[in-house]
């Protein structure tokens, strides 16, 4: 009986009544916590002394890069879940991660280049996290191509998951080859085993703007889904229906 | 019950019959050969003829180039099979699949990763690598190239369904390279800077070792997709 709404799940019809309400509450939470951490990290928090204004940009940037790398994960967990228990909804997660988390590597490599300008004197540098952003990049990009390739929707979920699980295994290894390879981004300065080096004057807005991010993100997963159900199942009759009543 | 044959003959029957295609098939075979030793024209003339210059990019230029020829031949890997239906019969006749990817990759290695390695010393020659760098080269190839075509074949078992599936196998596909490039190239490098490769190419190994593990794994999963849809 516990896992009765595991297997619930898997109706795509189903998951779809359940978040109905989620969408408004969920858009209006995240929205806000965007808003707020925003105008806390850009407006109140202090300026840094050696950077002046410009290190502001780490409220969008840090967030921004920290979501993308757990959208990968997350792509790749989706689409085990569809592998292992054949579940179509799963599937359709793991499809509507893809453009969101290389929009947000998009972001945190713009974002970089914008503060690497005044900081560093370059809007671009071969470095360790740099790079390793822009393979993820790329990564993301190969799930989408992979996913667009296919005319069939079902070859096209599975071969997309078993590239998202090997793409997985993977990203550590880059991780920790192109850190080998060349380093001249400064270290994380946020940890969480010990003491943080950020002032936590700036450090709050910062885990703030974090977990912002991260409701932005589950928002907005939310919606991609729930768009793929309405598309998937267009030809059902429930679609049918609450379009009908809609128009 | 049927009595399946053994594990030991059927990855002779697999080999025989790899070797023998890819024998048959000669313009496959010298394609990637041709590519690498063409494409390695193009570095002294797009960029400098001199040797400083080319000493400097030469490791990572035939390293690169290597790739490339890599990737590009892979496409080719379980398309004739899949085409024909052979692929469908290995995959219902119970075989473990595992050791028929395996068999394959390594087929196809010893065709065109094989190749370029023994080769490599030539290029190395006209983009004047200094002496050092040959058995690096070579060592590092032979290991790398391994890593290549084993990662490569997932890539391949994806897309194999697919009509032009070149270009994208190369897309999905080149990221995961990049750790065995960096390795790769920096044993060469390193070795005519005079600094100890034993970590670099102990790194190749193991790239080869996780990928002999794991590749044909997702490949043979991705092929049981490609076939069943």
């Amino acid at each position: 009986m516990a896992w009765q709404w595991f297997h619930r799940l898997g109706s795509p019809r189903w998951f779809f009544d359940k978040t109905s309400p989620w969408v408004f509450w969920l858009g209006l939470v995240s929205l806000s916590m965007l808003l707020f951490g925003a105008v806390w990290g850009l407006m109140i928090a202090p300026s840094d002394f050696k950077q002046g204004n410009s290190y502001r940009i780490i409220f969008i940037h840090v967030p921004g890069a920290i979501v993308s790398m757990a959208g990968y994960y997350v792509m790749a967990i989706c689409g085990a879940i569809g592998l292992i228990w054949r579940m179509k909804l799963s599937f359709m997660v793991m499809k509507s991660v893809a453009p969101i988390g290389a929009v947000l590597t998009f972001v945190g490599l713009v974002t970089g280049a914008i503060w690497g300008k005044p900081t560093w004197g370059t809007w671009w540098e071969w470095d360790a996290r740099i790079t390793s952003m822009l393979v993820l990049f790329f990564l993301y990009l190969g799930i989408i191509a992979l996913q667009e390739a296919y005319r069939q929707q079902d070859a096209a979920d599975k071969t997309c998951a078993i590239l998202a699980l090997v793409g997985m295994v993977n990203i550590p290894i880059i991780y920790k080859s192109v850190d080998w390879w060349y380093t001249l981004h400064q270290p994380a300065t946020l940890k969480l085993t010990e003491a943080s080096s950020i002032s936590p004057s700036m450090a709050y807005p910062l885990i703030f703007m974090i977990v912002a991010f991260y409701f932005v993100f589950a928002w907005v997963v939310l919606l991609f889904t729930r768009l793929e159900v309405l598309k998937r199942e267009k030809k059902t009759r429930w679609v049918q229906e609450l379009v009908a009543a809609r128009v | 019950m049927i009595e399946l044959p053994g594990l030991g003959h059927l990855l002779g029957q697999t080999l025989r019959r790899e070797f023998t295609i890819g024998f048959r098939n000669r313009g496959d075979l010298a394609n990637p050969i041709i590519f690498f030793l063409c494409i390695i024209v193009f570095v002294p003339l797009g960029v400098s003829p001199q040797a400083e210059v080319l000493q400097i990019l030469g490791p990572g230029i035939i390293w690169i180039i290597a790739l490339l020829a890599t990737l590009l031949s892979l496409d080719r890997l379980f398309q004739s099979d899949f085409e024909d239906g052979s692929l469908e019969q290995v995959i219902v006749s119970g075989q473990p699949l595992y050791w028929v990817v395996l068999v394959k990759v390594f087929v196809h290695w010893m065709i065109t990763g094989l190749p370029l390695t023994l080769l490599a010393p030539v290029l190395g020659l006209m983009m004047s690598l200094p002496a050092e760098g040959y058995w690096p080269l070579i060592i590092s190839l032979f290991l790398g190239t391994g890593a290549l075509s084993l990662i490569g074949s997932i890539g391949a078992a994806l897309t194999v369904a697919l009509r032009r599936g070149g270009l994208l196998l190369s897309l999905i596909i080149m990221p995961l390279y990049v750790p065995v490039l960096i390795f790769g190239s920096a044993a060469v490098r390193n070795a005519i800077d005079g600094f100890a490769i034993t970590g670099q190419l102990a790194t190749l190994a193991a790239f080869l070792v996780l990928a002999l593990v794991l590749a044909p794994l997702a490949a043979a999963g991705a092929l049981r997709i490609s076939v069943s849809s």
